[in-house]
């Protein structure tokens, strides 16, 4: 090849957008916040008692909204179901239906059941509208016994050991679409299952720490330092394993230098320069390793910890969506002729426009504030307020 | 050395009568005589069959519906443009009594470059603006090394605002015309999770309009970027080598408009027809081979720059 550039003729047109983007990426961090509440009720790290609840229930708000950006982008989302009533047993695709449902299940039954306590309790107590709630959510429940409580810890132990190959299975699946299309040597490989789910699991902690923090802040509580300092030690050991896996790949693709390569290299340093190159590797890869070995340092001063762990992980979050972006949008922007490139300059408005993707990210957000006035996110004997 | 396609009407049941043992025919996926004469061919095929009726057994017993019977028929029937209920039973007949394979050959030492085929291409499947079931890509070879690719315009080049290319600085050209494979293992068939495309009796990868939901992943697995999300329906939508037409025994609309006969349709399972006796004779090869989708569509004269 001389460098003339040619595209196919269908090719201009990028068929998966940014809601294919948003869509590994919340479930991304439904999968890490996961996984950190399994480390408590599985693990018994105490350590993340403050964050357990919390964790629980980000997961499931962000879980309820994993397929908005998927019916956004489909172009007869009236036939969504299809995908569950005419399942193709060939397709990576269609076990969506069936991955999905069971893990939101799972997850509905194991926040109830943290929570059913409080639930019947509230259920007796309040009166009103949303006395009437809690009652409809108690199921009927008037008394909690030390033998129920008893049975509801085995079973929410139960629950999370089933959560966690649960997890890895929801996102590990979402990167094996990408993985198994041969057509695409930029997302063709193996490893693209597991770097996603090692991408989840930094994504998960980090938005966790986030909202901890955050949630904190507004509540005018202290973070506890050693939860803080255990999710950033967590949150770094995944940054390295997820970083090493992506760079693998592509150390492994320019070393191998296949009959693609050409195309490949060119996008990396000239159409995904910025996006891959700076944000990506320099300042979502390397900044937070550096911050968080500065923050996880045991004789660290708390709330320098604290601030240097917080930044790290708003930074990690725009390091794992530009993974995302860098995957699905990045990969459809080489021909498949492997002679040229296409420009796809994102939408602000419309179905699969910028505000669009950005009312799909803060309606969990609604819904975890709304699940905070309705349920006690925090310990009782949380002892930090200030 | 001699390409497989034409064992499909060898009833002595070889690879073609110019291969070695060593050579194999060149499209062991659609050799039925390589199956026979390899053991371990055989084992692959039982186990892959075996596999398919497994998962096909599966699929089936979650959800009935989920084969094809009669939906597919009638899908059959929509695709190829019947819209009456006569119209879709009698469609339905139709493939029931034909048991036939068809073929494509693409001979780029005939192809001008008209641009005729494209018209009649976006005319007979009304095509919207912008996208393609069909094109032709120009490929000069410079004496100095250099590829030049180019897209020939629906006009042709007459008229178009292509720069002309002095002929002394060119070793060799040649268009290649490109349209939807008809693969054997056509990945997209694989990966659409709601049995949207499928296959028809004779071998072309259908879509059924009342199932796709739009997802584009078969638009992803396509290695020939022939696919595209029909932004007027929103289905995936492709060549489907005039399944329409071919129904009623005439040539695709490109086949039928091409001056020079560079497009040649047929039978593969009747050693009679043109392109079973073309295959026989010329040595043809398939794009993108190495990713084993055993296309129908065979090329002859394209060197390994066409992809």
């Amino acid at each position: 090849m001389d460098g003339s550039s040619f595209v196919f003729p269908n090719d201009p047109h990028v068929a998966w957008s940014i809601m294919i983007v948003l869509y590994p990426y919340i479930t991304g961090l439904v999968a890490g916040a996961f996984i950190v509440s399994s480390l408590y009720h599985v693990f018994h790290q105490e350590a993340l008692r403050p964050v357990a609840r919390l964790a629980l229930v980000k997961a499931l708000c962000f879980c309820a909204f994993a397929t908005v950006p998927l019916l956004l982008h489909l172009h007869h989302p009236e036939r969504a179901l299809n995908i569950m009533i005419t399942p193709s047993a060939t397709s990576a695709m269609s076990g969506f239906g069936i991955i999905y449902s069971v893990y939101m299940l799972l997850l509905l039954v194991e926040v109830w059941l943290v929570f059913r306590a409080d639930i019947v309790a509230r259920a007796q107590s309040a009166r009103g509208p949303s006395g009437l709630l809690y009652r409809i959510l108690a199921f009927g429940d008037r008394e909690i016994t030390k033998e129920s409580q008893a049975a509801d810890a085995w079973l929410i132990r139960a629950l999370s050991i089933v959560g966690i190959p649960a997890a890895c299975v929801l996102h590990g699946y979402v990167g094996f679409l990408f993985g198994a299309v041969k057509a695409n040597p930029w997302w063709s490989t193996a490893l693209m299952p597991i770097i996603f789910l090692a991408s989840a699991v930094v994504s998960g902690i980090a938005a966790l720490i986030v909202l901890y923090l955050f949630m904190c802040w507004r509540r005018n509580v202290t973070p506890d330092a050693a939860c803080v300092r255990s999710l950033s030690r967590y949150l770094w050991s995944s940054l390295i394993i997820a970083v090493s896996l992506e760079m693998l790949e592509l150390v492994h693709m320019a070393y191998e230098a296949g009959a693609e390569w050409h195309v490949l290299s060119t996008l990396l340093t000239e159409r995904l320069a910025v996006s891959y190159g700076v944000v990506q590797v320099l300042i979502g890869s390397l900044c937070p390793f550096v911050l968080l070995l500065l923050a996880i340092h045991p004789r660290r001063n708390p709330k320098l910890m604290q601030s240097l762990s917080g930044l790290a992980s708003v930074l990690i979050l725009i390091q794992v969506f530009a993974m995302r972006w860098n995957v699905v949008v990045g990969g459809q922007l080489f021909s498949k002729s492997f002679r040229g490139f296409v420009e796809f300059p994102l939408p602000i408005g419309g179905r699969e426009g910028l505000i669009a993707a950005a009312v799909v990210l803060t309606l969990p957000l609604i819904a975890l504030w709304v699940a905070g006035r309705l349920l006690p996110l925090w310990s009782a004997d949380e002892s930090c307020q200030t | 050395m001699n390409f497989g396609l034409n064992i499909l009407n060898n009833s002595a049941g070889g690879c073609g009568s110019g291969n070695s043992a060593s050579d194999g025919c060149g499209d062991h996926g659609a050799c039925g005589g390589c199956r026979e004469a390899s053991p371990e061919r055989s084992r692959r095929d039982f186990l892959k069959r075996a596999t398919t009726f497994a998962f096909g057994s599966f699929s089936l017993t979650l959800l009935p519906v989920s084969s094809g019977g009669a939906a597919e028929q009638q899908a059959i029937a929509l695709a190829s443009g019947a819209s009456s209920a006569t119209g879709v039973s009698g469609a339905a007949a139709a493939v029931k009594e034909k048991e036939v394979l068809y073929g494509f050959l693409v001979d780029t030492e005939k192809c001008v470059g008209a641009g005729k085929c494209l018209t009649a291409c976006r005319v007979e499947n009304n095509v919207p603006e912008g996208y393609s079931r069909t094109w032709v890509e120009r490929f000069v070879h410079f004496k100095d090394g250099r590829v030049q690719v180019d897209l020939v315009p629906e006009t042709g080049y007459a008229g178009s605002d292509i720069p002309a290319i002095n002929p002394d600085l060119v070793e060799r050209a040649y268009f290649a015309p490109k349209l939807c494979n008809q693969c054997v293992d056509a990945p997209c068939n694989q990966v659409c999770p709601v049995h949207a495309a499928f296959t028809s009796p004779e071998g072309i990868e259908l879509v059924d309009p009342d199932r796709c939901i739009g997802c584009a992943y078969c638009v992803q697995a396509c290695p020939y970027g022939v696919r595209f999300i029909n932004p007027d329906t929103g289905i995936a939508d492709k060549c489907t080598w005039c399944y329409h037409r071919i129904q009623r025994d005439e040539q695709p609309a490109c086949v039928e408009s091409c001056p020079v006969g560079a497009r040649v349709f047929g039978r593969l399972d009747d050693p009679q027809s043109e392109i079973s006796k073309r295959i026989a004779k010329i040595p043809t090869s398939v794009l993108k081979e190495h990713l084993g989708t055993h296309p129908k569509l065979r090329y002859i004269g394209i060197t390994g720059e066409v992809n």
